[in-house]
């Protein structure tokens, strides 16, 4: 499978760690398990290029960054779901999801996604008491009809990294479709409201958007009751 | 339009409401020309359903007129009279292509809601809470049904209302409780419950080659019912002890199988009959399982216990090591009402069985509230009502 890298190398770490990580994100069940306290961003980079740290946002990791996330104190949210359809390629689900502005159809907090270019996008959801929040997000590596890893990029409201893989099923029930995220969210949000950020837990919050996109690619349509009289 | 709303426990009330529109490409409207009052509404009436929210439109077996259709619907057109399933179904999942309806992984927007009480979500139902999907329900002038090209099947010319409405539900319900028995020649089924279910299990068990049924309840005119509409022999459970009266009509052996078409508000005797009530007030026990526990006791060795009776949550004394030692077999569920639409329509034309001849009251949609009350509480010899909007 071809692979496309877009960040710059910088500073290459050990490829066994690469290695690592690479078989972690495109092999076994439960990924989070696996990275137990490294940050997902982290392991991104490291698949991507054999070792790459990202450049962008914050630049180098601060050592008060480093400690927090080795002693766990990291306040990063972090997510994984799965979800099987049973009568798509992983072909045709990359597809519908690769183009990014076709995401709020099934992702209820998103308002809009535009494309910039190949690789960078810009992101509109909607926060509690109807504020928004955006950011702007750079594919870090991509595996076409597989896997989609992005991270959000400097000036962002919520950093978010994470990506979205697509894989036959076992004993082919279908294609699997697993997301694994983590966010940070703005300074001074902690607890309940950081868990909250999006009005909803955000492992509901996956769930739900995941559960819509099958609703979506296997039956052809979002079940909705919405509008529906009441007395 | 008019629809009958839920307003908490005993309060059904009929009410003026927006008409429903078209929410999505597959939808269509039906316009409700009979729709029925089930047992399981009851357990709405008498709030044992989580999730009900004041001004839910309830509701799930209906048939009518077709008026509107999406611009995606290709089976139906308007004008089209059609029987509407209670489960809706996708027809694209796994669940639906194995001819498992009522477990649809696509109709409920709330399958969180289910996947965290039951591991998995069901289908969604018509007018039955939000559990499953918060569908406005057809007791109703109108209603929106999706995936139109799937679930609803057409009546042809020369049916009515009162023969082919039971398709929604009831008369396949009955239909898979007796299905799931197994029944090889000679065998004796029980049924516990002659309400409308029950009436259809028994029917459906005779002509699925049972030798014998016996039908238990004790309310005088539904044991009537079940021996004159059914061919069953009948206990009164008020009169004797259940489960000597079977040993003996069994030979000492037990049913071959029991029907259990009675559901989480088994009304009970004595002093386990209290302890159910008690628990179930104070909320330590979501269902009163008097009568599974007492098919699981009287089943023979080796037999099937098939549930019709709807059961919620979490059910205390049940005695599993009489079922696990006996051997038996469990089988329940929602209907897979779509997987018999056709066979059973078949059977109506053929005169095989004539589901109108439970029917006991038409209403009009108005009078809703009326058609609860004397259901619930048997009063007027009510057996099945009927409402027209
Ligand atoms: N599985 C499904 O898809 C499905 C579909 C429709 C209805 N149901 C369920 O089937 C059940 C029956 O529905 P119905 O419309 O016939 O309701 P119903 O209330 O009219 O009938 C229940 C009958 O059971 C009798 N009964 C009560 N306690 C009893 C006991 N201890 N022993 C023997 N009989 C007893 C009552 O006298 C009554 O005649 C309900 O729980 C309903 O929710 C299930
Ligand atoms: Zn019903
Ligand atoms: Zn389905």
């Amino acid at each position: 499978m071809e692979e496309t890298v877009h960040s710059n190398p910088e500073q290459p770490q050990s490829l066994g760690d690469a290695e690592r990580w690479s078989s972690l994100i495109t092999g076994g069940a439960m990924v989070l398990l696996g990275l137990r306290q490294r940050s997902l961003r982290g392991a991104l980079m490291a698949l991507a290029g054999g070792g790459l740290v990202y450049h962008g946002a914050k630049g180098q990791q601060g050592l008060a960054e480093k400690v927090a996330e080795t002693a766990g104190l990291d306040q990063s949210v972090r997510v994984e779901r799965t979800v099987t359809i049973v009568n798509r390629t992983p072909e045709e689900l990359y597809r519908f999801w690769r183009n990014f502005e076709n995401l709020p159809t099934f992702m209820r907090h998103l308002k809009s996604v535009t494309v910039i270019n190949h690789t960078r996008s810009h992101w509109i959801a909607n926060a509690p008491m109807g504020n928004s929040v955006e950011w702007d997000a750079e594919i870090i590596t991509e595996q076409e009809n597989r896997l989609i890893a992005w991270t959000s990029v400097e000036g962002a409201d919520v950093d978010n990294s994470g990506f979205v893989r697509f894989q036959p099923g076992p004993q082919g029930r279908g294609t699997e479709v697993k997301v694994v995220m983590e966010y940070k969210p703005p300074a001074g949000i902690v607890g309940a409201t950081l868990a909250k950020l999006f009005g909803e837990e955000p492992e509901q919050q996956i769930s739900d958007d995941l559960h819509r996109f099958k609703m979506l690619m296997e039956a052809g349509e979002i079940a909705t009751t919405d509008g529906q009289p009441m007395g | 339009m008019k629809a009958v709303c839920w307003h908490g426990a005993m309060d059904m009330r009929v009410e003026t409401v927006p008409d429903p529109k078209l929410l999505n490409s597959r939808d269509a409207i039906v316009k409700i020309t009979s729709t029925a009052i089930c047992g399981s509404d009851i357990h709405i009436y008498d709030g044992f359903i989580p999730t009900m929210k004041p001004g839910d439109i309830v509701g799930h077996e209906f048939m009518g007129e077709v008026v509107e259709v999406g611009r995606d619907v290709k089976r139906l057109k308007v004008g089209d009279r059609v029987v509407v399933p209670f489960p809706i179904s996708c027809g694209q999942c796994f669940f639906c292509k194995s001819d498992l309806w009522s477990l649809c992984d696509n109709s409920n927007p709330n399958a969180w809601m289910a996947e965290k009480l039951y591991g998995h979500s069901p289908a969604a139902l018509f007018g039955y809470s939000h559990l499953f999907g918060g569908y406005a329900g057809g007791q109703a002038e109108y209603a929106r049904v999706p995936f139109a090209d799937v679930g609803p099947i057409k009546i042809p010319d020369g049916l009515t209302d009162d023969q082919v409405l039971f398709l929604s539900d009831i008369l396949p319900t009955g239909y898979m409780a007796a299905e799931n028995c197994n029944i090889k020649p000679g065998d004796i089924v029980a049924v516990w419950g002659c309400g409308p279910v029950g009436l259809f299990a028994i029917k459906s068990a005779v002509l699925l080659g049972a030798e014998r049924v016996i039908a238990i309840d004790r309310i005088p005119e539904r044991l009537k019912m079940a021996q004159e509409y059914g061919g069953a022999e009948i206990i009164n459970y008020e009169e004797v002890d259940t489960g000597e009266a079977l040993k003996e009509m069994t030979g000492g052996r037990g049913p071959d199988a029991c029907i259990d078409a009675v559901g989480l508000e088994a009304h009970g005797m004595g002093l386990e009959g209290f302890y159910d009530k008690v628990k179930q007030a104070v909320r330590l026990e979501t269902d009163r399982p008097n009568v599974f526990r007492q098919a699981i006791v009287a089943c023979r060795k080796g037999g099937v216990v098939s549930l019709a009776g709807v059961y919620g949550g979490f059910l205390d004394k049940i005695p599993m090591g009489a079922a696990f030692n006996k051997g038996l077999t469990f089988k329940m569920g929602q209907t897979h009402v779509q997987k018999y639409l056709g066979p059973l329509l078949e059977r109506i034309q053929n005169g095989e069985i004539d589901p109108s001849l439970i029917i006991t009251h038409h209403l009009p949609l108005a009078e809703a509230p009326h058609g609860y009350d004397i259901f619930k509480h048997k009063k007027e010899n009510c057996i099945k009502v009927v409402l027209k909007p």
